[in-house]
C-alpha cells in the first residue's frame, strides 16, 4: 500500500459523539411495544438434584404472564449447547448441556425456571416465589482430588471428571536434554480464575413474529452471526428466518463470544408467549454465569546449561473446565503450544493438557486466552533459570531469543512464527526504563531494607484467527476467515460491511481510514456497518483473538481492490484506452503517462449505474471478499514493571511501567495505545487484585459482586510509558498484526517477576497471583522466620 | 401505593406517580427515557449511573426516585448545550478517554463534579476523585489525561468552540 494520508494518523473516533453525549444504543436502551420481562430462577447450590419445583405462588403473583420449567421448552429447543471440538483432537467426556436444568444442577447459577411478567420488578418478585426442593450433592472443587479415582463426580452420570487428557508431545522428546542439563528448575504456577466483567452485563431481547415465522434478536454479543447459527438451529428455524442485531456493546473481553442459555431461552419464550421478551443480566448474574477465564495450574520444569542456554521444557496444564465445556473452551490449551515463548528450545518441549470438570461455571476464552498463561509461565521460568545461575534476566533472554535471521521460524509444535525482532523491542524498553539506573537504585534501597523489584516480559503472541486449514477443524467446520462487502452508491459514497464486531475497538474509524486511503476519497464519504446479520455478507465471524484488522481489515481491503478493478475496466472504456494502460492513483483513474486524461472515482461510480458500459459489464459498483489468511500473525514486545513492596503491609505499588510493542503497521496509533493501556490494566488486575473465589467445600461463590471481586480503579493503575517498534507482518498485504490482547498477554509476567525480584533477598523465588497484600505479607512473614 | 415525585432534570420539570421502591436510575431511564445513564452493577460500585443532584455527584442507583422530590438533576444528556460539547466531553473525545463507552457518561458526570470543587486537580486528586467509577477498557490512562485537558480548557477559555462533528484533528 502506498504512503498515504489517513493510515497511520491519529484520527478521532467517529463513534464517540454519540457515546459521550449519552446517545449510544446498548441492549437495555431498546424496548419493544408489548414487551414481557424475563427473570430466571437459578440454582443456589453448586451440585444438587432437583426434587420438586412448586410454581403455585409465583403463578398467582401480580403481573405474572407465565412461569416455565424445563419441560415447557421440550419441542421448543432441540439439541445441546455446542462445544467446539477445538484443536485438541477427540475429547474424552463432554457432558450434555441444556439451556435449562431438569434433574440435576452442576454449578451455582444454573437456570431451573423462568418467569415472564409485565414489569421487570414483577418478574423478579415472581421468580422469588418459586419454591425449588433440592437434594444437595458433593461439589467437585479441587482439581487434583477431581482426578483421583472413586471420588465424587461433577455429573452423577459421568464416567469421571476428565474432560480431556491430551499429550501433545511425550516426555521422551525431552529426555536427552534433561540428562545433559547443568541445571533444572521446577515450579508449580497458578492461573487465578477471573471474571471478565465487561461494564455492560449481557442482555437479550427477542421478538418472534409468528405470522411471518421470523425472529429478531437483539443481544450484547461479539459474534452475532455465530449466535444466529446456533440459536436458529436449536429453535428449528432457518438461519434466513433469524436476524441478530448486536448494537453498541459495552465491552466483551471474550465473555460475549459463545452462546449462553438465555440466548436460547429468551427467543423460545417469545415464541411461546407470542410477544417480545426482554432480559437484562444483573452484575451478580454476570459474575456467577458469564464464562470465566484462566482457572488453571501448571507443573513446569526447565533444563538449561550453565551459561544460560535453554535446552528443554516439560509442562502439564491442569485446566478447570467448570461444569461443562465452554463452547470455545478448548482454545485455552493453546497455552501448551505457546509455552516456549520468544525462545529456542533445541532439546524440545514436552506438553500435556488435562481438562477437568468441576462444579464451577464454565471457563472460555478471556482476553488473551491461553497466551497470557503461556507468557506468564515462560517468563517466570526464565527468571527462575536466571536466579539459579545468578545471571541478569535480560542476558538469559537475549541469549535464547529467536533471531531476526531465523524468520519464518518453525517452533517446537510446528507453528510458523512469521516475523520478529525481539532484541529491538527489548533495547528500546530498557532505554525507556533506564535499566542501569534502576539496578543502582535497587541496590541502594536494598541496603535500607526496602523491597524494590524490576520485572520483564519479553512476550510473543499468535493471533489473527485464522487460516481455514487450522481453524475449521477446531470449530466443527466453520473456518475463522473474514468477509467484507463494499458498496459504492451512484453519488460515490461508500458503504463498508464487515463481519467483525466493534465493542470498543473503534472499527467505525479505523476501517474507513483504510478504505478512504485506498480509494482516495474523503473519509466522511465512507461509512462502516457491522453487528446486524441482515446487512452485509452471508456470514461474519466476529471479533475476538485480535483478529479484526489482521483478517477483517484485510478482507475489506481486498473488496476495495475488486471495486477498483471493475472501476478500471469502466474507466478504460470511458477514456477509450486499454484496461492495462489505466492506473488508479489519488482517487482518480488515468491513462499511464497522461495524468490529464483521467476520470475521478465519483464520476466512474456514477457511470457504473448508467447505460454506457463496456460489452458484458453489469451495472453497479460493489464487491464481496473473503480473506483466508495464509498464516497467523505474531506480535511481540517487551514490558518492564518496577514494583515497590511495603515491608510492613505487603502492599505492592507499580512505580514505573514501560510497554514497547510491535503490531506491525499501524492504522491509528491513538487506538493502538488505548488497547495497550486497557490490556495492561486487565493483567495488573489479574496479577494483584482479581480472583473468583468459591467455597472449597460447598462450591458457593464468594465473590459474586463488585464489592468482593475487585477490578482495579484509577487508583490502582499507573501511568505507562508506551512505545512501538514496527516489524510489518509478511502474512497479509497491509503488514498488520493484532493488538487487542497484547497488553493482557504481556503484563502479568512483568508485574509478578518484579515482585519476585523485589522479594528475592528474603529467599522468595515464586509468588502466585493475585499478589494481594495479604498473600505477600504472609509470605514475607514466613520467609523472615 | 404510588407516590408523586416532581423533579427538574436538565432544566425541564417532570411529574410522575411512581412506586416507592423505584430507583432513581430506573426512573431516569424508564420513565423519562434518559438512557444515557447506565447500570453496571447491583451494589453501587461501578459509578456508571453517576448524575448530579443539586450539583453534587450521586450514584443514581443509591437513591429512590421519591427521594429526588424537588431536586435539580443533571444527566449526561444535559451536558452538551446548543450543539456544543461540554469541555469535559470534548476532552474525552480528544484524549481517547473511552473505548466501549458504557462507563463514560458516569465518568463525565463524576469529572464535572470533581472540577466544580477542584478546578485544578493534581493527577493524584483526579484518580482519587474518580475512584467511585470503574472502567474495564482504558486502564484509566486517557481518562486521567482527559480530565487534565478539560481542567486546562475550563480554566483558560470561557467558551472554546467545540461542535459535535466527527472527523480528523
Amino acid at each position: 500500500m502506498a504512503v498515504t494520508q489517513l493510515v497511520g494518523a491519529k484520527i478521532h473516533r467517529r463513534e464517540d459523539p454519540r457515546l459521550i453525549t449519552g446517545h449510544g444504543h446498548y441492549i437495555d436502551d431498546f424496548t419493544r411495544t408489548g414487551t414481557a420481562y424475563a427473570a430466571f430462577v437459578r440454582s443456589p447450590f453448586a451440585h444438587a438434584r432437583i426434587k420438586k419445583i412448586d410454581i403455585t405462588d409465583a403463578s398467582k403473583a401480580p403481573g405474572i404472564a407465565g412461569v416455565y420449567t424445563a419441560r415447557d421448552f421440550k419441542g421448543q429447543l432441540a439439541g445441546t449447547h455446542p462445544a467446539a471440538p477445538a484443536f485438541t483432537a477427540a475429547k474424552k467426556y463432554v457432558p450434555d448441556r441444556f439451556p435449562i436444568a431438569e434433574h440435576e444442577v452442576c454449578y451455582q447459577g444454573e437456570i431451573v425456571a423462568a418467569v415472564l411478567a409485565e414489569t421487570r420488578a414483577q418478574a423478579v418478585d415472581g421468580a422469588n416465589l418459586i419454591q425449588v426442593e433440592y437434594e444437595e450433592l458433593p461439589a467437585v472443587m479441587d482439581l487434583e482430588k477431581a482426578l483421583q479415582a472413586g471420588g465424587p463426580k461433577s455429573h452423577t452420570d459421568g464416567p469421571d471428571n476428565v474432560g480431556w487428557d491430551i499429550p501433545y508431545t511425550g516426555p521422551e522428546v525431552t529426555e536427552a536434554a534433561f540428562k545433559e542439563a547443568d541445571v533444572v528448575v521446577k515450579e508449580r504456577i497458578l492461573q487465578n480464575r477471573l471474571a471478565p466483567v465487561p461494564m455492560e452485563p449481557r442482555g437479550v431481547i427477542a421478538d418472534f413474529e409468528g405470522f411471518d415465522n421470523k425472529l429478531t434478536i437483539w443481544l450484547s454479543s461479539q459474534s452475532p452471526h455465530f449466535i444466529r447459527l446456533f440459536v436458529s438451529g436449536s429453535l428449528g428455524l432457518k438461519e434466513s428466518q433469524v436476524r441478530v442485531i448486536s448494537p453498541d456493546v459495552g465491552g466483551g473481553f471474550g465473555s460475549k463470544i459463545s452462546p449462553y442459555p438465555e440466548d436460547y431461552l429468551v427467543p423460545a419464550l417469545s415464541r411461546i408467549a407470542s410477544r417480545p421478551v426482554k432480559w437484562i443480566e444483573t452484575r451478580t448474574e454476570s459474575i456467577q454465569n458469564a464464562t470465566h477465564g484462566r482457572g488453571q495450574f501448571y507443573d513446569v520444569e526447565v533444563a538449561a546449561k550453565k551459561d544460560g542456554t535453554l535446552l528443554a521444557m516439560r509442562l502439564t496444564q491442569y485446566l478447570d473446565l467448570g461444569a461443562y465445556h465452554g463452547t470455545f473452551g478448548g482454545f485455552q490449551a493453546v497455552a501448551c503450544l505457546m509455552a516456549g515463548g520468544a525462545y529456542k528450545w533445541p532439546g524440545g518441549i514436552s506438553a500435556r493438557t488435562i481438562g477437568i470438570l468441576t462444579n464451577r461455571v464454565p471457563t472460555d476464552p478471556y482476553r488473551g486466552a491461553g497466551r497470557p498463561e503461556a507468557t506468564h509461565l515462560a517468563e517466570r521460568m526464565i527468571d527462575l533459570v536466571a536466579l539459579e545461575l545468578k545471571m541478569d534476566p535480560v542476558d538469559v533472554r537475549r541469549k535464547n531469543f529467536i533471531q531476526p535471521k531465523d524468520f519464518p521460524f518453525t517452533q517446537n509444535f510446528g507453528l510458523v512464527v512469521d516475523s520478529g525482532d525481539y532484541d529491538k523491542a527489548l533495547d528500546k524498553a530498557l532505554e525507556h526504563a533506564g535499566y542501569a539506573e534502576l539496578r543502582k537504585r535497587q541496590a541502594e534501597l536494598r541496603k535500607q531494607g526496602k523491597f524494590m523489584g524490576i520485572g520483564f516480559s519479553t512476550w510473543i503472541e499468535l493471533c489473527g484467527f485464522g487460516p481455514s486449514a487450522a481453524t475449521a477443524p477446531a470449530t466443527g467446520g466453520i473456518a475463522l476467515v473474514e468477509s467484507a462487502q463494499v458498496r459504492v452508491t451512484p453519488t460515490g459514497s461508500v458503504l463498508v460491511y464487515t463481519g467483525t464486531h466493534s465493542h470498543g475497538q473503534g472499527h467505525e474509524t479505523t476501517f474507513p481510514q483504510i478504505v478512504a486511503d485506498q480509494l482516495g476519497v474523503p473519509m466522511d464519504s465512507v461509512e462502516l456497518r457491522h453487528g446486524d446479520t441482515a446487512e452485509g455478507t452471508a456470514f461474519g465471524y466476529g471479533t475476538y483473538g485480535s483478529r479484526s484488522l489482521a483478517v477483517g481489515g484485510v478482507a475489506i481491503s481486498k473488496a476495495v481492490g475488486k471495486v477498483i478493478d471493475k472501476g478500471k475496466k469502466l474507466a478504460a472504456h470511458m477514456l477509450e484506452a486499454a484496461e492495462e494502460d489505466v492506473v488508479f492513483e489519488h482517487g482518480s483513474f488515468h491513462v499511464k503517462g497522461s495524468p490529464d486524461k483521467s476520470k475521478p472515482f465519483g464520476e466512474v461510480a456514477f457511470a457504473s449505474y448508467g447505460m454506457s458500459l463496456p460489452e458484458g459489464m453489469e451495472q453497479g459498483l460493489e464487491a464481496v471478499a473473503y480473506f483466508d489468511p495464509p498464516n497467523l500473525v505474531w506480535p511481540f514486545g517487551t514490558h518492564i514493571a518496577v514494583v515497590e513492596i511495603d515491608g510492613e503491609t505487603g502492599d505492592a505499588q507499580i512505580t514505573k511501567y514501560v510497554a514497547v510493542d510491535d503490531c506491525g503497521n499501524i492504522i491509528n496509533p491513538m487506538i493502538v495505545d488505548g488497547q495497550i493501556h486497557g490490556g495492561v490494566a486487565q493483567a495488573i488486575g489479574q496479577a494483584l487484585y482479581e480472583e473468583v473465589v468459591y467455597d472449597d467445600d460447598t462450591g458457593q461463590l464468594r465473590t459474586g459482586t463488585l464489592t468482593d471481586y475487585m477490578i482495579p480503579s484509577a487508583n490502582e493503575i499507573p501511568m505507562m510509558i508506551v512505545d512501538k517498534t514496527i516489524t510489518p507482518s509478511p502474512t497479509n498485504d497491509l503488514g498488520v498484526k493484532g493488538i487487542g490482547e497484547a497488553g493482557t498477554i504481556a503484563a502479568s509476567a512483568a508485574v509478578i517477576n518484579a515482585i519476585c525480584d523485589a522479594l528475592s533477598p528474603l529467599g522468595i523465588k515464586h509468588v502466585d497471583m493475585p499478589a494481594t497484600p495479604d498473600r505477600l505479607w504472609k509470605m514475607m512473614k514466613e520467609a523472615r522466620k | 401505593m404510588k407516590h408523586k415525585v416532581s423533579t427538574t432534570v436538565n432544566g425541564r420539570r417532570h411529574e410522575h406517580e411512581v412506586e416507592p421502591r423505584l430507583l432513581l436510575v430506573h426512573y431516569l431511564r424508564d420513565n423519562l427515557g434518559l438512557t444515557g445513564t447506565h447500570i453496571g452493577c447491583d451494589t453501587s460500585q461501578c459509578g456508571a449511573c453517576t448524575i448530579l443532584v443539586d450539583g453534587k455527584a450521586i450514584k443514581s442507583c443509591t437513591m429512590f426516585a421519591v427521594q429526588a422530590e424537588g431536586k435539580n438533576l443533571s444527566t449526561i444528556e444535559g451536558m452538551a448545550k446548543d450543539g456544543e460539547l461540554h469541555p469535559i466531553q470534548q476532552a474525552f473525545w480528544d484524549e481517547h478517554g473511552l473505548q466501549c463507552g458504557y462507563c463514560t457518561p458516569g465518568f463525565i458526570m463524576a469529572a464535572s463534579y470533581l472540577l466544580s470543587t477542584n478546578p485544578n486537580p493534581t493527577e493524584d486528586e483526579i484518580r482519587k476523585g474518580l475512584e467511585g467509577n470503574l472502567c474495564r477498557c482504558t486502564g484509566y490512562v486517557n481518562i486521567v489525561k482527559a480530565v487534565q485537558t478539560a481542567a486546562k480548557t475550563m480554566s483558560t477559555a470561557p467558551a472554546k468552540k467545540a461542535t459535535v462533528t466527527a472527523g480528523g484533528e
